[in-house]
């Protein structure tokens, strides 16, 4: 404990840089869903605000990426709006219930592991980083997924507070609404965490990338769990088609109707970040997190190969969102108890017992890939 | 020293917002006071050197308890509450002089101790650790926990079942 005030030191500038990556990657995962849209509805998208010049060969003029500045830009527009607070508001909460909903949303981001440690960082954190072995904002916590759970179980807190406070029968449905969703959603996607975790046989997502790099990626052991949590997340982050959240024909949209400015910018901040972490956990506990070729030669690949699942996940909810109409209430409260649960519950059951019978050796010598679970 | 300065700023927290979940006249609010609180707890088992509990602490009663008390506030529109200072005669009291025993008792179990069980915190508090001890000491008690939810459950589908045909 001698050395507290400089683990201390050191967490908060790692912590710090991971911060501000992610949440630089918030204001372009806006950019990318705006572009990635337009290209599949057939327009140009957001193309005015900068570009970044390089010549190309047959082209006169020199803008590629037109719009890279769109974030900017979005941001001084939401600084400059009025920052209204509608009367007969509970001002207190009205006022947190944004903090609260960015809070746990960046919170996540402390037990993801984004590489294998090099060597020159072991050396600047001797013991901070160096005694585990990876790098991550908390390395070491022996229940790292348990702890994703206990943030995703208050994520409800802002949408609630931020339907209730604003005194409106819109905003009040719409935080129903969404609290319902995520409370049915949740137990599904905690059933599907688990399969990862018997796997490997940890609760450390560290853990789980290295049973990764030995076993093969989980969501080959396992397509089910894989699928399962990733609808699960599209639930959770009231993402096409389970948006009924931001109905505009029947809610207007929601829980933050009466937010105006940087207030209801935090909302969307917190929106992004969340499918920025959701898309990192898909990445870790089931495309193999860092793990890809080279990464132990060249340990800081690693953080490449994290950020390239991640884009592939955020591509993906951009995908489903341009080609899926959302779901009826009903449908999406069938879906989640009457067809999600059953399926993972099984799902846990079906994979306890074949961890079982590998560990018994029933498996073996036969080929296939139950052979792998045993090790 | 660093842990002291921590406890002692936790521990204004947690009395504080216990303080305020009593005196908030709208429910709402105490309800959040309540879930700060929860939030503070978990804070001082990580520091106890238990993070499982810390956990668990935040899931269950931070977030699913008080999401569901909030959610029941909600939809019966009770938030105008009358806070502690209005309520039945003598409850006041009785509340006061219940809590003052709990607190005495709880005092002279940690003078008997005598701060030697602050030692068993220092060990070792893995998950699978506790899972061993769970399921291999303590398997019968755990068993019957879980029946005993299982028919509260059992028993609340049945009475809303009744309830919706009657």
């Amino acid at each position: 404990m001698e050395n507290a005030g400089a683990v201390a030191l050191a967490a908060l500038a790692v912590g710090g840089i991971i911060a501000f990556v992610v949440i630089t990657g918030f204001a372009y995962s806006t950019l990318l869903e705006r572009k990635v849209l337009a290209r599949m509805q057939v327009r140009v998208g957001p193309n005015r605000a900068g570009y970044i010049p390089i010549p190309r060969r047959g082209k006169d003029d020199l803008r590629l990426l037109g719009g890279v500045m769109q974030p900017l830009a979005d941001a001084v527009k939401l600084f400059m709006k009025e920052d209204f607070t509608p009367p007969y508001v509970d001002t207190w909460v009205y006022n947190i219930a944004p903090i609260i909903t960015v809070f746990p949303a960046v919170f996540s981001l402390a037990v993801i592991p984004w590489a294998p440690l090099p060597q020159w960082l072991a050396d600047m954190t001797p013991h901070y980083l160096a005694p585990h072995g990876y790098l991550a904002i908390a390395p070491g916590l022996n229940v790292a997924l348990l702890f994703i759970l206990a943030i995703t179980s208050i994520e409800v807190y802002g949408v609630v507070l931020a339907g209730w406070s604003s005194n409106s029968k819109y905003a009040v449905l719409g935080a129903i609404r969404s609290t319902a969703q995520m409370i049915s959603y949740e137990l599904s996607l905690g059933l599907t965490l688990l399969i990862p975790v018997m796997i490997a046989g940890s609760l450390n997502l560290n853990d789980i990338v290295v049973s990764q790099q030995q076993n093969g990626w989980f969501i080959m052991l396992q397509p089910i769990a894989g699928i399962l949590f990733f609808v699960g997340a599209l639930a959770e982050l009231q993402r096409a088609p389970f948006d009924l959240l931001e109905a505009e024909q029947e809610l207007s949209s929601g829980y933050n109707v009466e937010y105006a400015g940087m207030r209801f910018a935090m909302f969307m901040m917190a929106e992004y970040v969340k499918m920025i972490i959701f898309s990192a956990m898909w990445a870790v506990l089931f495309l193999g997190g860092y793990a890809g070729p080279l990464v132990s030669q060249f340990p800081m690949l690693g953080a490449v190969y994290m950020i390239l699942k991640i884009v592939a996940g955020l591509f993906l909810m951009i995908w489903i969102r341009a080609s899926w109409p959302r779901l009826r209430y009903d449908q999406l409260m069938d879906f989640g108890w009457k067809f999600m649960l059953p399926i993972s519950v099984l799902n846990v059951i079906v994979t306890g017992v074949m961890i079982v019978l590998a560990e018994e050796g029933v498996f073996d010598g036969m080929l296939g890939w139950f052979g792998l679970l045993g090790g | 020293m660093g842990n002291l300065i921590l406890f002692l700023i936790l521990a204004v927290i947690a009395i504080g917002s216990a303080i305020m979940m009593l005196f908030s006249r709208n429910a709402v609010h105490s309800a959040l006071w309540l879930i700060l609180n929860f939030a503070t707890i978990a804070v001082f088992y990580i520091i106890l050197n238990a993070p499982f509990l810390a956990m668990v602490q935040i899931t269950v009663y931070a977030g699913a308890i008080m999401v569901l008390f909030l959610f029941v506030i909600m939809l019966l529109g009770t938030e105008q509450g009358s806070g502690v200072l209005a309520t039945r005669r003598g409850q006041l009291w009785t509340a006061a002089g219940l809590g003052l025993v709990v607190l005495g008792s709880i005092g002279t179990a940690l003078v008997r101790i005598g701060g030697s069980s602050v030692q068993a915190a220092a060990a070792d508090t893995s998950p699978r650790v506790l899972a061993m001890i769970l399921f291999e000491n303590f398997t019968f008690p755990f068993e019957v926990t879980g029946i005993l939810l299982l028919v509260a459950v059992v028993g609340l589908y049945v009475m809303s079942k009744q309830l919706r045909k009657g």
